[in-house]
């Protein structure tokens, strides 16, 4: 067969088909059984979600592969997994153990803090956290297949979210109204690759498919960020954090489908027990926030 | 002509904008009552279990069955499984096609691969014979096929990867990935073919 595996365009085409849908943070297999269940279109394997390493504070590193691959046994659907910024051995590990998709998250204590990994040397694709368009494109130049906001996580504050998202997608506007002579200002002044400015300005949006992240707990805030353009929502810690996480995280798949019908979204927000407790954004001191980690 | 695209999950906007391209009129399908008036749905690509959920959830089953029997019905990858019959594991199906498949028959993601794949029934859109760039990916493959279903192509090995059941298509790579606009072309022919008929009983089943 002159089969080519590991191509951009298969690395980009998993993202793509994991539009208009839900990935999940997941702890356990049986957790990630009721994520499957729920609808979700992937899940994340990890030792602790976001709240919890932020409460429990000390290194966080990339999961014990056996959980891993318990959690890739208990389900069909993909398993993603996170690795420390700049950490390209644990990335080799996952991509050992054959993980679908490798978030490098900000959530984990970078291992590196000048340099992420580069993500081109690799077959499994990765997604990584951005807050505006220069990094977002910076990730790309170095191999990301698919990009999602940093928002805040584990505090189940939509805000920081919402910020990298309107800062990103204001940025593409932006970039839309400049005339072609002063791309290559613009490309220098946000640090972006010239090339991928270019090829963002023509298409309107980011080269790759765009997730919002961090912070949202509720269906509410999941239509919000689709709304707003994304074209898909993590979950961390606000769905196995809550009082019903089936409901939730059946609620949220449905909310992320339907996110421009009212309607919709009032019945399947109705009854869905306590949401996770949460921390605001703002009561957070400098050294706590994680969306600084990374550049 | 409007073609209706499932937008439970997936990749439908990589569709969406093929058929806007070939000048087709289209429409997102989220509810029943979206199939009002539609011409022929494209089932995209997408995780197959999510897209069963949400269309039994929604009370779409026996609407999208029940249109399928009188219009064209295109499913790739996701779509491909949910129009089977056998999915050899318990999930929502629409059971029309009779295909049964296995669900990401090559392995995880870092097995997704592209290749170029001969379709010779393309020639029905297009003279010229060149091969059809296709993209799998963490993707099925079509493991029987019953009586009545035709086999539209292989891998070079002899797997089956695309099949047809008089208006239904089934394919397990992903055309809506690529500029290459032949398959959404033969899936447009088969559509006005099945128009054109005013079906008063179904075609095939």
């Amino acid at each position: 067969m002159n089969a080519e595996k590991g191509t951009f365009k298969v690395k980009v085409g998993l993202a793509q088909m994991l539009k208009g849908g839900v990935i999940m943070d997941v702890v356990t297999p049986e957790q990630a059984r009721i994520a499957e269940d729920a609808g979700a279109v992937a899940v994340m394997a990890l030792e602790r979600v976001p709240a919890d390493i932020r409460a429990q504070g000390g290194v966080a590193r990339m999961s014990d592969p056996e959980l891993i691959l318990k959690i890739m046994d208990a389900v069909s659907i993909p398993v993603m997994a996170k690795v420390r910024i700049g950490h390209f051995v644990e990335a080799q590990i996952l991509e050992a153990i054959g993980v679908d998709y490798i978030d490098e998250s900000e959530v984990l204590t970078p291992a590196d803090e000048e340099h992420h990994i580069n993500k081109h040397a690799f077959k499994v694709p990765f997604v990584c956290g951005a807050r505006d368009l220069g990094e977002a494109l910076r990730r790309i130049g170095e191999g990301a297949a698919m990009i999602r906001t940093k928002g805040e996580a584990g505090t189940g504050d939509v805000v920081e979210a919402v910020r990298h998202a309107r800062r990103i997608l204001g940025q593409i506007r932006h970039l839309q109204s400049l005339p072609e002579e002063e791309v290559m200002a613009y490309a220098k002044e946000i640090g972006a690759p010239y090339e991928l400015v270019m090829e963002t300005r023509a298409l309107g949006r980011l080269p790759v498919v765009n997730f919002a992240a961090g912070g949202i707990a509720t269906p509410a805030d999941a239509a919000l960020m689709m709304q707003l353009g994304m074209d898909g929502v993590f979950v961390g810690s606000g769905i196995f954090k809550s009082g019903d996480p089936a409901k939730r995280a059946a609620a949220i798949v449905k909310a992320v489908t339907h996110y421009n019908d009212p309607q919709i979204l009032a019945e399947v927000s109705r009854n869905l027990g306590e949401p996770m407790v949460g921390r605001t954004v703002a009561s957070l001191a400098e050294h706590e926030m994680m969306a600084g980690r990374g550049w | 002509m409007q073609i209706g695209i499932l937008a439970l999950q997936g990749d439908f906007i990589e569709h969406q904008h093929i058929l806007e391209r070939l000048g087709v009129r289209t429409r997102q399908v989220r509810l029943p009552a979206h199939l009002e008036g539609l011409d022929g749905l494209i089932i995209p690509g997408g995780e197959s279990t999510t897209i069963g959920k949400l269309a039994a959830d929604f009370g779409l089953m026996e609407p999208l069955r029940t249109f399928a029997l009188t219009h064209a019905v295109w499913g790739t990858c996701a779509g491909a499984i949910f129009l089977s019959k056998d999915a050899r594991r318990p999930q929502p199906l629409l059971g029309l096609m009779d295909i049964q498949v296995q669900r990401n028959a090559f392995g995880r993601q870092v097995e997704s691969f592209e290749i170029d794949l001969d379709v010779p029934a393309l020639r029905q859109v297009e003279e010229e014979v060149r091969p059809f760039r296709a993209v799998f990916i963490r993707a099925p493959l079509i493991e029987r096929v019953g009586p009545g279903v035709e086999i539209l192509a292989t891998l070079p090995d002899g797997r089956i990867v695309a099949a047809r059941q008089g208006h239904w298509l089934a394919t397990a790579f992903h055309p809506e990935l690529t500029d290459d606009t032949r398959f959404h072309r033969f899936f447009l022919k088969i559509a006005e073919e099945v128009a054109t008929l005013d079906l008063d009983v179904p075609l095939s089943r």
